[in-house]
């Protein structure tokens, strides 16, 4: 019916037709999909949740004179990175954490800052002080380093996430008798309440469920500047149970994605602090969906009613790996602050920010009207359903003892 | 009749004297303990809720000035870091007084500062940590 291309020639028109993931539900109900998939080009998707798999690297430039820190060690603001690299460049994680954080020693741990505050700091252009260590080399005399660095000097600092955007999540509750400190939040004992983490209707993998689309090399809107999905994401689990629609109603794919973290805004990559659990990043995320036929249409506009996940105990069985899950519920319920578990009234709250997912979505819509985004075509597909792509669990082999 | 909830500061000379005791049975005012404690700085810090007849709660409220207690509504205390904030809702069901509420149409958190009681919960499991106590 319309092909990307068409799409970017009437983007640079300014004819170009864009609605975000929750106006699209509204104009199909109205108009029915056969009208609106002729009318409307994009779709727009947000998200904007805690996503601990995120990190960035850096390359900081050559000091005089000239210093290895691969193989040493390097830290930001207190915050270990990784330094297998060579010289100079460097990666921080999210979740990395001050050597003399006390973690879980006082429990629950506050987790006050980590990798992530620091990444943040950085989107804002503030400087952070980093301070490494090399083992000194011919070429390489020197053995430490200590200064303030910017963002703006670095040579690339690049945000490069390796699983983002979870397709669908869990509901987390805790069936003990005892409080407990996740990183689905503090859930209260025996049913307390029920935290769930997905944009529901404006979730880009849940507007596109297999994969049509959204690929290798799709463009998007990262952490406020614009992104590239890299790969598919850690974990990615296309193969989970779906509904009649298409859309999966357990955790299924997931992105890996890659932007430069320079033209990133510091509102949309919020370090944060999970009581008991640890650091992490909340990263925004939109993607574009090209409508292109009916079907993309009739994917896009589903409705958090048509949205299912499973309520899972993180007491006992997820710790566990025991599978199994107390109840199925949609976004539709979660979204009323109430569902009911085992014949319980539940109280539920949300991790991931719905209105921060629909300013995602109006701002990437924005920059389409513009004439500032053009969508790009993958250049190859995600892992699908049937592509027998799965989720293993670590199977442990014993060391065996070498006989003396 | 009146209820409202209000903070005590003692200084540190009235830390070990009666004085709430007093609003009972002088004024015959209703409280409600819903946190205390003596400060490092020595400073005996009391959240109460207190109610009873508006005549009663403001000669109650008039003595407790008069020796020395400083009083603060309640609301000025909890407070949210709007800039921090990203509406995301994990401190809804863990509020005790439910003073967070989503609001049905724009889907963001309203805080309402009457209903909070200090104790404090949504502090730290707040992510971005937006909100803040200020005693």
């Amino acid at each position: 019916m319309k092909t990307v291309k068409e799409i970017n020639d009437k983007i640079k028109k300014g004819e170009v037709v864009v609605v975000t993931a929750e106006e699209v539900i509204d104009l199909v109900q109205k108009k029915g999909v056969k009208k609106v998939a002729q009318e409307v080009d994009v779709v727009t998707c947000g998200t904007f949740g805690p996503m601990c798999s995120s990190g960035a690297w850096f390359n900081i430039g050559h000091s005089k004179p000239r210093i290895k820190i691969g193989g040493g060690t390097c830290k930001l603001n207190d915050v270990p990175c990784y330094t297998g690299f060579a010289a100079v460049d460097i990666y921080l994680g999210a979740t990395a954490l001050p050597d003399d954080d006390p973690r879980n020693k006082v429990y629950p741990g506050e987790f006050k800052y980590g990798g992530a505050h620091v990444i943040q700091e950085l989107a804002a252009g503030e400087n952070v002080r980093l301070e490494a260590a090399g083992y000194g080399t011919d070429c390489y005399p020197r053995r430490k380093l200590d200064t303030l660095i910017n963002i703006k000097d670095l040579n690339e600092a690049v945000l490069f996430d390796i699983r983002n955007c979870y397709q669908n999540y869990n509901v987390a509750v805790n069936l003990s008798d005892k409080p407990i400190y996740t990183y689905m939040g503090m859930l209260k004992p025996n049913l307390g309440n029920a935290n769930y983490c997905s944009a529901g209707q404006f979730s880009p993998l849940l507007k596109d469920p297999y994969y049509r689309t959204i690929g290798i090399g799709t463009k998007i809107f990262l952490g406020g500047g614009i992104g590239y999905v890299a790969w598919q994401g850690t974990q990615h689990n296309p193969s989970v149970p779906r509904k009649e629609n298409g859309i999966p109603s357990a955790p299924a794919g997931t992105l890996a994605v890659i932007g430069d973290l320079k033209q990133m805004k510091p509102q949309w990559l919020v370090g944060s602090s999970m009581l008991g659990y640890g650091v992490t990043l909340i990263v925004g995320i939109g993607v574009p969906i090209p409508i292109l036929d009916e079907e993309a249409l009739q994917y896009a506009a589903a409705q958090d009613k048509d949205i299912y996940t499973q309520v899972v105990d993180y007491s006992v069985n997820y710790p566990n790996c025991v599978g199994g899950s107390l109840g199925e519920v949609n976004y539709d319920e979660l979204r009323s602050g109430k569902i009911i578990i085992q014949g319980k009234e539940v109280p539920t709250g949300s991790l991931s920010s719905y209105p921060k997912a629909r300013e995602i979505s109006e701002e990437l819509k924005g920059w389409i009207r513009k004439g500032d985004f053009l969508l790009s075509e993958a250049v190859a597909p995600l892992p699908k359903v049937g592509s027998g792509y799965s989720f293993k669990m670590l199977k442990e082999k014993p060391i065996l003892k070498k006989k003396e | 009749m009146v209820s409202k909830r209000i903070v005590l500061h003692f200084p540190h000379r009235l830390v070990n004297q009666p004085i709430v005791y007093k609003l009972v049975e002088e004024y015959d005012l209703q409280f409600n303990i819903l946190k205390a404690f003596v400060t490092p700085e020595e400073e005996g810090l009391m959240v109460l809720e207190l109610g009873g007849k508006r005549e009663n709660f403001d000669k109650g409220v008039e003595y407790l000035q008069s020796c020395g207690v400083k009083i603060q509504p309640l609301s000025h205390d909890v407070v949210r870091n709007e800039t921090k904030c990203t509406n995301c809702g994990v401190c809804v069901p863990i509020c005790p007084t439910e003073a967070f509420v989503v609001d049905k149409k724009t889907r963001k958190v309203i805080f309402n500062d009457k209903k909070c009681i200090a104790c404090e919960l949504c502090i730290k499991i707040c992510p971005p940590r937006a909100m803040e106590v200020h005693f």
